[in-house]
């Protein structure tokens, strides 16, 4: 057989149908749902009297919308609970698992998946949102969907689909020390640009991606989307099967092995072909930060703000102006110099385990400036009980930073985590668009270190490396 | 779905590029779980500018929206493609796209016009210089025309987009009618089934921590 890249070998096993003129009809292994992208999927089954197909593929949470205050705070804002409400009761009539607010699997949607061994190599996942993409960190073809394909999921288990392209993204390594997969992240989105990755499903190769542990190609895997990419995968390896080992929902014992034997096959062959090649040099990576409103407007930390007549693309000037008016920034400022009044560590980019480690490694015994607010706001609580078990919520909050409840929290401004017009925030999320973190908002988007070392310095900070 | 066939009228010019569907419609607005009534979240934030395009009266009642490249990027919210209809809009005419945003259009029936970013460019300037300009979309076709000012430009669609936007048929539908193929794979595709997985409260039954 011909040489295949990972992304051929799971499209081919899930072909459900082919054919010429008509759109192949692709299975789904996995279905993830939240309250903000399914009531109107659940109504229109209701309305055509249509079941759904695999209650036992199909998983919820609540997280866009949760606050997360305190534990027995009533949610304050009644569109918001009556989403949840309705998240529960159509849950509820169709037969599906859910984890409601305060529940112990509860979480971001892209953070349990991979923590409860559910999301597994070879598999399609798909969930009605963007940054599914994160799923394909385990060797998943995962992608975001919108709300009529989270009814056609639920309703037939399939997805028409176009075959998507592919794009190898090689990123060679080592990298610099104080290097994090959202910096790589974000210098391969500076470099694709937010369209670069479009029609494609980008498969990350190289030294620096297998030196990543599994949560930093989550991370990376992440933020795919916002190169403007269908997905994000990277081959299974040992650590794959590592971070599998013993979870949930992977059997146990030797039927585990003989899982982990066949998972160990999907990877790109050897001269597989890929319909574009990206190469990056890892080497000369460093801390990055980004400086407009949309994520490909990326400068290293220790950079300053780029002045708009560097672009010779009309379209990248023009948005360039219109950026740096919205962030309320001047060309040629030192990135260091400028003040920051929040700090987010949270979000599906890096509100894991080794994400809230980084962040609390920068902190040592230092507070937090008196000009800045921070929060951290764990994936989910099984995040949040780990950190606890490991002292991190009594080094944040004596360093001065809140310690939340699991959701998303400031990453979109749905809860009442929100910055106010004009505040500048350094944010581990993932999207810096215009009032995503609130009306009027200026979003930075950092790595976790970044953000510690912001919090404490008040202004934007790389944390020293070693740290 | 409703079939679309030729698309007849005004167009509005948005000179921005990345315009992210955060913008069209703004998370504020995705707390709703009612399908329509979302016009008036569209471009929410940029609507309180009074100079913002869509609020100067030239344009009101336009049926087309003509943009810079990259339109409709970021979040998967099909919210967005729901706001630009109830808003009024047809067809979106611009030089790229996000890759979700263009699929969610076609599942309702918003027509997404690709042109080169030269004829957008043109036809921009065409509208802003003369905003009552009447602009036709043909599907089948698949032409962008200005009549009066003998402006055409061929654009590509899909096939199978083409066909179920001129059909207005629903995918699922469609897809119902495999029952017999979509059965027959999943007698030999068991892996990735949570049953045994969680208990009646999705706490973890097969736990090996
Ligand atoms: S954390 Fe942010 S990006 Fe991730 S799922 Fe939630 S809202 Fe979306």
């Amino acid at each position: 057989m011909a040489a295949q890249t990972l992304f051929e070998k799971i499209w081919d096993r899930h072909i459900v149908t082919e054919g010429v003129g008509e759109p192949t009809l692709i299975y789904i292994d996995l279905h993830l749902v939240h309250e903000v992208t399914s009531p109107q999927a659940f109504d229109g089954l209701r309305i055509n009297n249509r079941r759904v197909r695999r209650p036992d593929r199909t998983l919820a949470t609540a997280d866009h919308n949760v606050p997360t205050d305190p534990p027995g705070t009533p949610i304050a804002d009644p569109i918001s609970k009556k989403q949840l409400e309705a998240l529960s009761s159509n849950c509820d009539e169709f037969g599906i698992t859910l984890f409601p607010m305060g529940h112990e699997n509860q979480g971001i949607v892209h953070v349990i998946g991979p923590e409860l061994g559910v999301s597994q190599p070879g598999m399609t996942i798909v969930c009605g949102d963007s940054h599914t993409s994160t799923h394909g960190a385990l060797g998943a073809l995962a992608f975001g969907i919108g709300t009529s394909e989270v009814e056609h999921v639920l309703a037939t288990q399939t997805l028409p689909q176009q075959k998507p392209k592919t794009m190898s993204v090689t990123v060679s390594g080592p990298v610099p020390l104080g290097v994090t997969a959202k910096d790589i992240a974000l210098s391969i989105i500076n470099r694709l640009g937010t369209g670069g990755g479009a029609g494609y499903v980008v498969e990350y190769r190289g030294r620096a991606i297998s030196d990543l542990s599994m949560e930093g190609r989550m991370t990376l895997c992440n933020m795919s989307i916002e190169a403007g990419a269908r997905a994000g995968i990277v081959a299974v390896d040992e650590k794959t099967i590592d971070y599998l080992r013993g979870r949930a929902g992977v059997p146990s014992g030797e039927a585990f092995e003989a899982t982990a034997a066949a998972w160990r096959t999907l990877v790109s062959d050897d001269g597989a072909s890929f319909d574009a090649i990206v190469e990056i040099d890892g080497t000369q990576l460093s801390p990055a930060i980004t400086w407009g409103t949309n994520p490909s407007q990326v400068v290293a930390i220790d950079g300053v703000i780029p002045d708009p007549e560097e672009f010779t693309d009309s379209a990248e000037r023009n948005a360039a102006e219109r950026a740096l008016e919205y962030m309320g920034l001047t060309a040629g400022t030192l990135v260091t110099a400028i003040p920051v009044d929040v700090v987010f560590i949270g979000s599906c980019t890096n509100s894991r385990i080794e994400d809230l480690r980084a962040a609390a490694a920068v902190i040592q015994g230092r507070t937090v400036a008196s000009n800045v607010r921070a929060l951290v706001v764990p994936g989910s609580h099984r995040v949040k009980t780990q950190a606890e078990s490991e002292g991190l919520d009594q080094l944040f909050t004596a360093a001065g930073f809140e310690w939340r409840e699991p959701g998303c929290s400031m990453c979109l401004g749905m809860n009442p985590d929100q910055l106010t017009p004009g505040q500048r925030s350094a944010s581990t999320s993932n999207r810096n668009f215009e009032g995503r973190q609130g009306r009027g908002g200026r979003t930075h988007l950092v790595s976790p270190a970044v953000a510690a070392a912001t919090a404490i310095a008040g202004h934007f900070a790389a944390p020293e490396v070693g740290a | 779905m409703k079939a679309v066939h030729v698309i007849q009228g005004r167009a509005v010019p948005l000179e921005r590029s990345d315009v992210d569907t955060d913008q069209i419609i703004p998370s504020d607005w995705l707390k709703r779980v009612e399908r329509t009534g979302f016009g008036r979240g569209l471009f929410s934030q940029w609507r309180d500018e009074k100079s913002f395009v869509l609020n100067q009266p030239e344009f009101v009642g336009a049926s087309l929206l003509i943009a810079g490249p990259r339109f409709g990027t970021g979040s998967s919210r099909e919210h967005a493609v729901w706001a630009l209809m109830d808003y009024g809009f047809e067809a979106i005419i611009a030089s790229s796209y996000g890759d979700i945003f263009k699929n969610n259009s076609s599942k309702q029936g918003l027509v997404i016009v690709e042109l080169p970013q030269e004829a957008v460019s043109e036809l921009m300037e065409l509208v802003k210089a003369e905003p009552s300009l009447e602009i036709t979309v043909d599907v089948a076709d698949m032409t962008v025309e200005i009549a009066e000012k003998n402006w055409r430009q061929p654009f590509t669609l899909d096939p199978i987009t083409r066909e179920r936007l001129l059909n207005g048929w629903d995918d699922i539908g469609i897809s119902l009618l495999r029952e017999t193929d979509i059965a027959a794979f999943e007698e030999t595709h068991q892996a990735g089934s949570l049953r045994g997985v969680f208990d009646g409260e999705g706490r973890v039954v097969h736990s090996n921590e």
